[in-house]
């Protein structure tokens, strides 16, 4: 059970990203380790003790393998997720261009 | 973009073309060995990566000639579908993507219907689609103008 | 096994404290290399070999793009200036947490201990080798039973390429 509690913290610690951190280069980071962190926490639940990749042989039974369906579930994740990030970096260019700076508490001309 | 020193140059000149074979051999055993479209994609898109980030002067002409990408990675994806398209029409069941072909021996390289065609097909589109997100981000950074 | 897993986990967990703290953005960024590269060998311990392929190289093209993002816009952040928001922030994640630990109290009772868990449909699709032919159990999944995920996913990264081209464009064509 220590695997998956640890894989918590690494979630909440992308959350506490998210919510304290002022710079726009820290928020996509804290996003970034908040999916890396799902991801990892899909594949433990898939894993079987003293299982093998999940490619055929003649020499392993059928019942000697790991799960092979979260991996099909998470390779398009991880793909996915590089397109997440590089959509908000395009959006972090295009804000440092008009304001010249990356931290949110200047970004502000939408108020009043 | 400034690019690097003549030795740099060179030794891209001799290593890139080996990357890109090497792409090209994870796609294509994508049924028998660990990797599959995604990771062949990616590994093809580095190699392009590696020339553009080596020379670095010469990418003025990247800026007017660069509409091959875009039929590329379109071309890619319409071929998805029609490929999709085939399985319906062409096999006794009434299900968009069947298996038609038929399946060999489990283990040689022509086996598995038409799963190679698409580890193909999906090698190209994630290529184009990575090649054309770095040179968005790192080379146009200032303008895209198309 | 076990104990090489919550090795690495520790290490990320290390790694990816100091890249929120750290002064400079080039440090940040670096470090946060150290959880994409720990999650490589994390999936290797797991038995995924596919997975890792992919997380190495989508890895170093996403570190590539993010040290040039922030290559020529070296600043420093300033210091926090209320300590009372703060203050507020570490109590909102406390009470967080708590919340979290409860419900994951309660799911654990139907969760199975670490490496014994068997899905059901796990044994269907590993005796699905001989229903599509390919030796990789991983990729018949992925374009055998479950390509309309995949058409989905190229979708998305379609309309990712379509959107960054989008949001970095000036203004539009002048006359014409």
């Amino acid at each position: 059970m220590i695997p998956f509690i640890l894989c918590l913290i690494l979630f909440l610690i992308g959350l506490y990203g998210i919510i304290t951190q002022k710079n726009l280069i820290k928020i996509i980071i804290g996003l970034a380790i908040m999916e890396y962190s799902v991801n990892l926490f899909l594949i433990m639940i898939g894993y079987v003790d003293g299982g093998t990749a999940p490619i055929f042989a003649e020499k392993f039974h059928i019942g000697s393998y790991v799960d092979p369906l979260p991996q099909a579930m998470i390779l398009t994740a991880i793909v996915i997720g590089l397109a997440t990030t590089a959509l908000l970096l395009a959006m972090a260019i295009r804000l440092y261009r008009k304001y010249g700076t990356f931290d949110i508490r200047k970004i502000n001309s939408l108020k009043g | 973009m400034k690019g690097m020193t003549i030795i740099v140059r060179k030794v891209t000149q001799f290593i890139a073309p080996i990357i890109f074979l090497f792409g090209i051999y994870i796609v294509f055993y994508g049924h028998l060995t660990p990797g599959g479209g995604f990771a062949g994609g990616v590994i093809m898109a580095s190699a392009f990566i590696l020339q553009i980030l080596a020379n670095g002067e010469i990418l003025d002409k990247l800026r007017k000639e660069e509409s091959g990408l875009e039929f590329l990675e379109s071309g890619a994806i319409l071929g998805f579908i029609i490929i999709a398209g085939f399985g319906l029409i062409l096999s006794s069941s009434f299900v968009f993507f069947s298996n038609f072909i038929n399946k060999g021996v489990i283990g040689k390289l022509l086996s598995a219907g038409m799963i190679p065609l698409e580890n193909i097909i999906v090698g190209t589109e994630v290529c184009a689609a990575i090649t054309t997100i770095f040179i968005a981000l790192v080379v146009y950074k200032d303008e895209v103008a198309l | 096994m076990e104990i090489y897993l919550i090795i690495m986990l520790v290490l990320m967990i290390f790694g990816s404290l100091y890249s929120l703290h750290a002064k400079d953005l080039l440090s940040a960024v670096i470090s946060y290399g150290i959880v994409g590269f720990g999650l490589v060998i994390s999936f290797l311990l797991l038995q995924a070999p596919d997975l890792a392929i992919v997380q190495v190289v989508i890895e170093i093209v996403t570190l590539v793009i993010m040290i040039a993002v922030i290559k020529d816009t070296t600043e420093k952040e300033d210091k926090q200036t209320a300590r009372f928001s703060q203050f507020i922030y570490l109590l909102v994640l406390l009470l967080f947490t708590i919340a979290f630990y409860l419900a994951f109290d309660k799911i654990s009772g139907s969760l199975s201990p670490f490496g014994q868990h068997a899905t059901r449909m796990a044994t269907a699709y590993t005796q699905g080798v001989h229903e599509t032919g390919s030796a990789n159990l991983v990729t018949g999944v992925v374009f055998g039973f479950r390509a309309y995920d995949t058409l989905g996913e190229a979708t998305v990264l379609f309309t990712a390429v379509i959107g960054v081209l989008t949001i970095l464009r000036l203004k539009g064509k002048k006359g014409e």
